[in-house]
């Protein structure tokens, strides 16, 4: 069950999933992806991790445009784990990512890993304005601000759980990719950008609402 | 004494000493290709198998490495060099002897690479490391022996089938190597004997009269449920007292922690007693190791660091703090004292709570008895395999034939296929996926018929990989504003830490002050009452052979043979509830501290007892019982959640558990585990080295998303295959479930109570539950969040 709120002048729905929708824009918003993580690392040197994180993504990202029926997506940076990686994009995936972005207006923000695809089609920018709201990577800037790059994540019952962060003037997405780790809600850096009274929404099997711990 | 070098002769008339039986044997096959030496402690076993070294090295000089000496332990091999010299220096031989650790010097590691020692003393991660060096053919010439000591406890994990592999290796590269193996008592030498190669013999050591061995009587009964075995300490130190040295083992390094704690606030006289156990600092292990051999301590409080045949000189007691859970094991302990061939070493039990009354009174008498238990090993784990593939490939590069041929000389590997060592290659080359992902990135590459690493600069990383020990992530502790670590605890712990708690370390009680740098940080806080540290421990099952007499045991009307509270506990049970019976099966169903609780008293060990919880918590998840968690041991699993059991028959039908064995072998938190474990050991995945993590953003994810992704893309991969496979093998041991299950054909009785039965309650007390991710947790978490959401007013 999605957990409605509001930022600045839009009402918003947190999803279980991770992601955010936004209704009366018919849009929808991810964060963090890292497609092609573990082509990566094994180019790196690292070891060889089962090459599946893309399609578990890809296969997550459907199911929510099919259940929202959004009409426009925001993926707010991060897209994939490097340009390399976007470059190596298996065509199978290739072709499933371009289905999915036909009859929808796709916006790519950059990121701190990749400055977003090449020659994927839809629109790339560093930010974008929308509605009263402005998208962009990294928290940190003025206006109602939606975005993702930490990958937060909560204790909640024992167990740790990706989560929003909302303030009321920001919204912090949890990562959405497959492949991807998290930071403790009590980090120096997640405090300092949220004002007293933050709340976590907490993702899982239905979406959670907490307050922000302090520390 | 022929065969003896004259000086080694001379030395031994001087100082009285003959040679026994079975070190004269060990000279005279000195020749032998292949022996296991089956002897007890006390019976001067390592010399026997140093006796043919000596006496070669002393006859005719040799160039570089003669005789490789591996042991378990590190301080093992400290001791062993210890041990050597004083023959080696009285008889003025001209040998030189070294030992390699983790914990020897980079420079002098350097050094013995390039000018190695006549007798090498290592551990088998220390060799693994050794043979992943280019220049390994080169340091190897020339062996002629290889010692493996304490083979029988090596052999139970698989350090023992990495190390047998090993040295299948050392045979390809000094053909003609004699190995020889030291084994204390175990209850199958043939199966062993295979172990350690083809056409080893065994020699079979006069085993010397039996150990007297008793349970301590104590003024204060043992308490209903615990394991600090606190009541015991007068007269554990009486007992201290009465003797020149004492070893007090625990099963575990928090019970050691919290008993050496009490001890001390009880330790009027101030005797020397010291601490010893896996998480505490390498200097402090060495100080107590030292102050031991030199007899300065009366006595040491100790777990299975000191398990190991560590000659401790004057030790003349050894103490079992709780249950042994093995009777083998406990043969095996005993040994410890009195290290004097022919002389009965001397050991007493002291249970720790009253079911552990019961337990150390089976364990006696199948001592007594004779009656040693063991299950028979499976074939050699195929990560382990990996890493060994991908260490070869460190060396140089291999010829596929030739490296499986050598491994199959390996006694755990003889049976192993060329498929499956096919598959094992293909995973350490290319992932091994269905999906072929990384023909770009391969990890391996066939270059001119040869196996070689794609990139050079990949070889740090698998060195830094290699052992098959996977510890639990632990932070290192130290005193604020000084640079001397105290110990190490759990990361889990360190993070449930806030600044002014308390716990125990090294014996001492310290607060915590915060992370400083992935260090935990704290002060000297004396006489404050402790938070307890949850250190890793080991845990072991309760044999068969045990957990059946402890049935028999508890069928008796009476208990003679049990102290009066234990029998008065048993038959409060028997009188609030029932005692459990080998032909039905016990439930007991209570509300306790808000939950609801069933208790299963399946006596099956703790694996298939932990088994049976997974199994049960999904049945009563599929019927709506919300469970939340659950905690295994040895005799009962114990269930709590939100709503009561009241009918148990649809919970135990056995095709329905058997059906939801393959289901939920899937998705358990079991399985998780020994994937993590499985993924470190063949080089999936690197283990979080301490200076390595990152400290803020956490750029690692779990290794549950990977098993996630594995079983849902590529359910037939080898990684999952060799998970499967553990998990059923130890781990799950659905077999003795069906065992249980067969013995009770269908008779349950599901007693319902008021709230926790005398049985039931140690159960709480117990470390390691595991939670239940259901619809129970859901509703918890909610309510948590709701409540949350209410205390900051903003609901």
């Amino acid at each position: 069950m999605p957990h409605s709120f509001r930022l600045g002048p839009a009402d918003l729905q947190a999803r279980p999933s991770g992601a955010l929708f936004w209704p009366a824009q018919g849009l929808l918003c991810v964060s963090d992806l890292h497609l092609g993580k573990s082509e990566r690392l094994a180019r790196r040197g690292g070891g060889l991790l089962p090459p599946y994180e893309t399609p578990a993504t890809l296969e997550r990202l459907d199911a929510e445009l099919e259940a929202t029926g959004a009409r426009q997506v925001v993926c707010l940076g991060d897209s994939f784990d490097d340009l390399a990686a976007a470059e190596a994009l298996d065509e199978a995936d290739r072709l499933w990512l371009v289905r999915m972005m036909a009859g929808r207006m796709w916006h790519w923000i950059e990121g701190n890993h990749d400055p977003g695809p090449v020659d994927l089609g839809g629109s790339l920018r560093a930010e974008l304005p929308l509605g009263g709201l402005i998208f962009r990577h990294q928290a940190g800037g003025d206006g109602f601000e939606v975005s993702g790059h930490f990958h937060p994540k909560v204790r909640l019952a024992g167990q740790s759980r990706r989560c929003f962060l909302t303030d009321g003037q920001r919204l912090i997405l949890p990562a959405f990719g497959a492949y991807t780790g998290g930071l403790r809600v009590e980090a120096p850096a997640l405090q300092a950008l949220m004002s007293p009274g933050a709340r976590a929404i907490v993702t899982g099997p239905r979406c959670l609402v907490m307050p922000m711990p302090r520390c | 004494m022929a065969l003896l070098p004259l000086a080694l002769t001379r030395w031994f008339d001087a100082k009285g000493w003959q040679l026994h039986p079975h070190q004269q044997a060990m000279l005279e096959r000195a020749e032998a290709s292949s022996t296991l030496l089956i002897a007890p402690t006390g019976g001067g076993k390592t010399l026997a198998g140093f006796l043919p070294t000596l006496s070669e090295l002393a006859n005719s000089p040799h160039k570089g490495l003669h005789t490789l000496y591996i042991s378990p332990l590190k301080a093992l091999t400290a001791d062993i060099r210890r041990n050597l010299r004083t023959p080696i220096e009285g008889a003025g031989l001209p040998i030189r002897v070294e030992d390699r650790t983790g914990d020897t010097s980079y420079t002098q590691r350097r050094r013995q690479r390039a000018d190695p020692p006549h007798i090498l003393l290592t551990t088998p991660e220390s060799l693994a490391l050794l043979l992943s060096y280019e220049d390994a053919p080169r340091i190897f010439d020339g062996l002629q022996r290889v010692i493996v000591d304490e083979i029988h406890a090596l052999a139970e994990s698989k350090r023992g089938d990495q190390l047998m592999m090993c040295l299948a290796r050392l045979c390809s590269l000094s053909p003609g190597l004699r190995r020889v193996g030291l084994s204390a008592t175990v209850e199958d030498p043939p199966a062993l004997a295979a172990y350690l190669g083809k056409d080893t013999a065994i020699l079979l050591a006069d085993p010397g009269p039996d150990p007297e061995i008793s349970m301590l009587e104590t003024e204060t009964p043992p308490p209903w449920a615990g394991g600090g075995a606190r009541h015991a300490i007068p007269e554990i130190l009486e007992q201290v007292r009465r003797h020149k040295t004492t070893l007090i083992f625990h099963n575990t390094r928090a019970q050691a922690e919290i008993f050496f704690h009490n001890l001390w606030l009880q330790n009027e006289d101030d005797l020397p007693i010291g601490i010893h156990h896996g998480s505490l600092s390498r200097e402090a292990r060495e100080r107590v190791e030292a102050a031991l051999a030199e007899g300065r301590l009366r006595a040491v409080v100790c777990t299975g660091s000191l398990d190991l045949g560590l000659d401790w000189g004057d030790v003349d007691l050894v103490i079992q703090v709780g249950a042994p859970k093995n009777v083998k094991r406990l043969v095996q302990r005993i040994g410890r004292a009195n290290h004097r061939y022919n002389a009965p070493s001397k050991a007493l039990l002291v249970p720790a709570n009253r079911f552990e009354v019961v337990e150390c009174l089976a364990a006696l008498q199948a001592a007594k008895d004779h009656d040693l238990d063991g299950a028979p090993r499976g074939p050699g784990p195929r990560d382990v395999l990996c890493q060994h593939i991908l260490m070869a490939a460190c060396a140089a590069p291999f010829d596929a034939d030739a490296l499986y041929a050598e491994v199959t000389q390996a006694g755990p590997y003889a049976a192993l296929t060329r498929d499956q060592f096919a598959a094992c290659l293909t995973f350490c080359a290319t992932g091994g996926y269905a999906l072929r992902a990384y023909d770009k990135w391969q990890r391996l590459l066939l270059r001119n018929g040869k196996w070689q690493l794609r990139d050079p600069r990949t070889a740090a990383v698998i060195r830094q990989n290699l052992g098959t020990i996977i510890d639990t992530e632990t932070l290192k502790v130290r005193l604020r504003g000084r640079p001397t670590p105290l110990g190490e605890v759990e990361e889990a712990f360190a993070a449930s830490l806030t600044p002014g708690d308390t716990f125990l370390i090294g014996g001492e009680i310290v607060r915590y002050e915060g992370l400083n740098e992935l260090t935990v940080e704290v002060t000297r806080q004396p006489g404050r009452q402790p938070k307890v540290a949850v250190f890793g421990g080991t845990k072991f099952a309760t044999s068969t052979l045990l957990a059946d007499r402890i049935m028999a045991l508890l069928q008796q009307p009476r208990w003679p043979g049990l102290p009066a509270h234990t029998a008065h506990w048993l038959a409060l049970q028997r009188e609030v509830s029932r005692l459990p019976a080998p032909d039905r099966l016990l439930l007991e169903s209570f509300p306790q501290d808000g939950r609801e609780h069933l208790c299963i008293y399946g006596f099956a060990g703790r694996n298939a007892q932990q088994t049976l919880g997974l199994l049960l918590t999904k049945r009563m998840e599929e019927l709506g019982l919300a469970p939340l968690g659950f905690v295994a041991t040895d005799y009962a699993t114990l269930i709590w959640g939100l709503d009561p059991v009241t009918d148990a028959a649809p919970l135990f039908d056995l095709a329905a558990l058997r059906q939801g064995l393959e289901g939920w072998l899937q998705g358990n938190a079991v399985m998780k585990r020994t994937f993590r474990n499985v993924a470190i050991i063949a080089g999936l995945i690197e283990r979080t080295h301490q200076g390595r993590r990152k400290s803020g953003r956490q750029a690692t994810f779990s290794s549950d998303i990977l098993y996630d992704t594995l079983r849902r893309y590529d359910p037939d991969h080898l990684m999952l295959q060799i998970t499967r496979e553990e998990t059923m093998r130890g781990m799950v041991d659905f077999g003795r479930i069906e065992a249980m299950l067969a013995r009770i054909s269908g008779r349950i009785d599901l007693v319902r109570l008021d709230g926790v039965t005398p049985l039931a309650a140690p159960l709480f007390l117990e470390p390691g539950k595991i939670p239940v991710q259901g619809a129970g947790r859901e509703r918890l978490a909610e309510a948590e969040a709701q409540a949350l959401l209410r205390a900051a007013g903003l609901d």
